[in-house]
């Protein structure tokens, strides 16, 4: 018991340290960016006495360290300060962004695990054959090939030219203003407003940045599902399986996989946190108003409250997700828990 | 029998199959009473009127708010009465009556004389960044009160410190800062003594064309119809949705899925010319592209420097080659579409006459200088022209791309040495770029007014004086004389080589009629736009 203690107090307390490290890091590269934040909230043709006053009201005015130890505590009591931009507090902008990232990554990612881990475990298996080579080939392109490039060719595909999916945006004009948000992530709000119209709306609108993020993360995925199970297959152990007569379907996902399934939960956890740090670009493309967008546009218009409590959401959710792979890990893998 | 393969197959088609579905009825035409524009939303931080100083802001609160008067888009020299529907001047051009017209509030509360006072009185006292443009007149917190009087319910009248010419004053009452808000309705959302200003950031209590229905920061605007306000079109309401990405704009518009799109590239635009679905609705506006000379340097101090380096350029070339459908060649520091402006463009480049300049400055080899620039198209490519313009004339110029608030930030320090930039015009008056570009009485560096040219240490008390003369001159024609003598004389002496002027175009799709484009984002307006 007190071993476990031990254990978490650690784990927490390294947690702590990396988050205060972030939040230092973030704070110092905000405030010694060469554009000064004042003009970005009064614009550039604002008066003297405006910009001092300005200045003065947002804490500018004072010593650096006077300023971290000022947002320090407000960070303490939940408070990540108000956007310049938005005139919202940050963890309301935040919770109106995030929900759509999260629904565009958590979907992107089951779409990428349904078919890249097969799709590796096939090219593994039949590894050197046609089929393995071409899957490579799909899993390259997918890795190698700019995502705004994916998005405009979609885009001019299959919205423009075959006029199968709708352009960019989160839903169609008919439906603005008449979904309450009740969670954020719209398609579950569209079905709790019954409105199954707008429901398969959002489901539309959804499919193509979906879709290519998890083509994005599927051929990484894919990839390292392939290079791990070439690797399990070597083992004896999948040997002494097939020896003794086992199908091989049993042997790979009854033997083999376990195995890899232990790895592919970093890769996993590493790749959700990619797609929920937010996909910049994606999003830009097909207006997707997410963190990503909100993240970018903040930091264009040196907003540096939103990007310092967009920065530290991201390290939050890193650090979530590599504690949950650990955890994982150990319920997965006898020998780490040993 | 089904085997594994086919129920596989099966399988895996009946997402895809379900999805041509969703798309044969998800995807609808715009409604004909709502206009979608595609646009970036990208620096709006308040629609308060008496706040908000960005042009995109300003679109917005001028299709919201109604002003006294409106400049004239035809002509620059007028103003339009909006809610004045007549004005006059007492014999020392210091107590200005304005007689109102009968208009209506969102509300449904018309529009009197005290709600007027208050509207002016409130930008005087929150003070905030466009707060200027009438304090300049006199008008201070502790004095609005008896400068800026409701005599009756249609009857304002202004008190102005001194003589003032009316033109300056009525263009000056034409910006947003001047637009008047309903007076119960602010103060009763008032919090904390600041009159109503986080609630008007993200609500509105106007009479103009619409009132604001919802602000998605970073996603969109709508605007519903003021059922009471001057629109008279078919439109009940106007989408704005935040779309970034130029490409996803024309594509977008292209569909139908938005009627207008603002923010298209040159190329693209080029693209449209010739497409019969598209109106292109194009305007000059209030913003200039040029080059500043950092006094700081020695070599950039000389007369004849800043001459020859006005000489050198190619403006004719780079703007047929590198900005033909975005910007014009214009050379004045007042923009083509203000109040007497000078559209003469004296400058073309002739290498010989600039390299003699060089000579008579004692540079005849040249000397090495860095030029910042915005790191956004087009300014990258007219930096490598214009790098290769003066290397013609021995000025060798190292580039040096930042994004534009770093740019703005460094020549606000004058940390920089020549700058490519540009300037947008505050209101509609010729002081406004006038002031900054020429008066500087204190080029110390902890000077408490720093205008443009303080920024590149540039001082001259002639200027000075001729800029105040213009502005103070009573006369309204005279005063436009003078500008014009001013204008001509900046552009011959001092070390700013004004380049281009900026062109906005607005696509729209063929349906839609009537929208315009104004010299200032406050003449953006959805007033005569219709759908069919």
């Amino acid at each position: 018991m007190n071993k476990r203690f031990k254990s978490l107090a650690a784990t927490l307390s390294s947690v702590l340290l990396t988050l205060l490290g972030l939040t230092i890091l973030t704070f110092l590269i905000g405030r010694v960016m060469p554009v000064d934040p004042v003009i970005a909230a009064v614009g550039d043709n604002a008066p003297e006495d405006v910009i001092m006053r300005a200045r003065a009201e947002m804490g500018l005015d004072q010593p650096l360290p006077v300023q971290f130890l000022h947002y320090l505590g407000q960070l303490l009591h939940g408070d990540l300060g108000v956007s310049v931009l938005t005139k919202n507090p940050v963890a309301q902008d935040i919770a109106r962004f995030f929900p759509a990232t999260f629904e565009l990554a958590t979907a992107a990612l089951i779409l990428a695990v349904v078919i890249g881990v097969p799709l590796g475990v096939w090219a593994a298996v039949r590894q050197g054959s046609v089929t393995d080579q071409a899957i490579r080939v799909v899993c390259l392109a997918g890795h190698s090939v700019p995502v705004f490039m994916l998005s405009l060719i979609s885009l001019l595909v299959f919205y423009s030219a075959l006029d199968i999916a709708p352009g960019p945006g989160r839903q169609d004009i008919i439906y603005d203003g008449m979904i309450d948000s009740v969670t954020g992530i719209l398609t579950i709000d569209t079905l709790i407003s019954g409105d199954f119209g707008a429901f398969r709306d959002a489901l539309a609108h959804m499919a193509q940045p979906v879709i290519i993020l998890a083509y994005f993360s599927m051929a990484y995925i894919a990839r390292m599902t392939r290079a791990f199970m070439i690797d399990a297959l070597k083992g004896e152990y999948i040997i002494t399986a097939r020896a003794k007569g086992l199908s091989l379907t049993t042997v790979i996902w009854g033997h083999a996989f376990p195995t890899v399934a232990v790895q592919l939960v970093t890769v996993l956890a590493l790749t959700y946190a990619g797609l929920l740090e937010g996909a910049v670009v994606t999003e830009t493309v097909f207006s997707w108003p997410g963190l990503g967008q909100y993240l970018t546009l903040s930091l264009m218009n040196a907003d540096m409250n939103p990007v310092v409590g967009s920065t530290l959401l991201i390290g939050v959710i890193y650090v979530g997700l590599n504690l949950f792979a650990d955890i994982l890990y150990q319920m997965l893998d006898p020998r780490v828990r040993s | 029998m089904v085997s594994r393969r086919n129920f596989l197959i099966g399988g895996a088609a009946v997402p895809f199959l379900s999805y041509l579905e969703l798309a044969e009825t998800a995807f609808a035409a715009t409604p004909k009473d709502i206009l979608v524009v595609a646009q970036q939303l990208d620096n709006m931080t308040s629609l308060d009127p008496h706040e908000g100083f960005e042009a995109v802001g300003g679109e917005m609160m001028s299709n919201m708010y109604q002003k006294l008067v409106r400049a004239n888009s035809d002509n620059p020299n007028e103003v339009d009465p909006v809610i004045a529907a007549s004005w006059a001047a007492d014999a020392e051009n210091k107590v200005f009556t304005f007689k109102l017209a009968d208009a209506t509030f969102a509300s449904g509360a018309p529009v009197t004389a005290d709600d007027a006072a208050f509207s002016l009185q409130r930008a005087i006292r929150m003070n905030k960044s466009p707060a200027f443009i009438i304090n300049q007149f006199g008008f201070t917190a502790e004095n609005v009160e008896s400068r800026i009087v409701a005599t009756d319910a249609k009857t304002l009248t202004l008190t102005t410190e001194t003589p003032t010419a009316i033109s300056f004053l009525l263009f000056c009452l034409s910006a947003n800062v001047a637009a008047i808000v309903e007076k119960k309705t602010v103060l009763a959302n008032e919090a904390d003594g600041d009159l109503g200003n986080a609630w008007l950031q993200k609500n509105s209590a106007g009479s103009g064309s619409f009132k604001l229905q919802a602000w998605k920061a970073s996603e969109s605007i709508t605007l519903m119809l003021n059922e009471h306000g001057p629109y008279k079109g078919n439109l009940k309401r106007v989408v704005i949705r935040h779309v970034v990405d130029p490409s996803s704009q024309m594509l977008m518009l292209q569909k139908g899925d938005v009627d207008v799109a603002r923010d298209l590239t040159s190329e693209q635009l080029k693209a449209l010319q010739s497409d019969e679905n598209v109106v292109l609705v194009r305007k000059q506006i209030a913003s200039l592209m040029l080059i500043s000379l950092n006094q700081n340097n020695a070599n950039l101090a000389k007369p004849q420097v800043w001459e020859a380096v006005k000489w050198a350029l190619d403006y004719d070339g780079m703007q047929k080659n590198i900005v033909p459908l975005t910007h014009a060649v214009h050379q004045s520091m007042e923009p083509a579409g203000f109040p007497g402006t000078v559209t003469d463009t004296p400058f073309k480049k002739d290498v010989a006459k600039a390299k003699a300049l060089m000579v008579e400055a004692g540079l005849a080899d040249g000397f090495d200088i860095t030029m910042d620039h915005y790191s956004a198209q087009p300014y990258p490519d007219l930096a490598q022209a214009i790098q290769a313009n003066l290397g013609e004339i021995g000025i060798r110029v190292k580039l040096q791309s930042a994004e534009n608030r770093q740019v703005l930030t460094k020549m606000r320090a004058r940390g920089h040495e020549m700058a490519l930039s540009a300037w947008g015009t505050d209101y509609f008056d010729p002081n406004s770029n006038a002031e900054v570009f020429c008066i500087n009485k204190d080029n110390s560096d902890d000077a408490k007014k720093k205008p443009f040219a303080w920024r590149s240490s540039f001082k001259s008390d002639d200027f000075t004086a001729k800029a105040e003369a213009a502005r103070d001159e009573k006369d309204p024609a005279k005063r436009l004389e003078l500008y014009e003598a001013l204008q001509r004389e900046f552009m011959q002496n001092s070390p700013f080589a004004v380049m281009f002027q900026n062109t906005k175009t607005a696509a729209c799709r063929k349906n839609v009629s009537g929208f315009q484009l104004g010299v200032l984002s406050e003449g953006n307006s959805y007033l005569e736009t219709n759908k069919a």
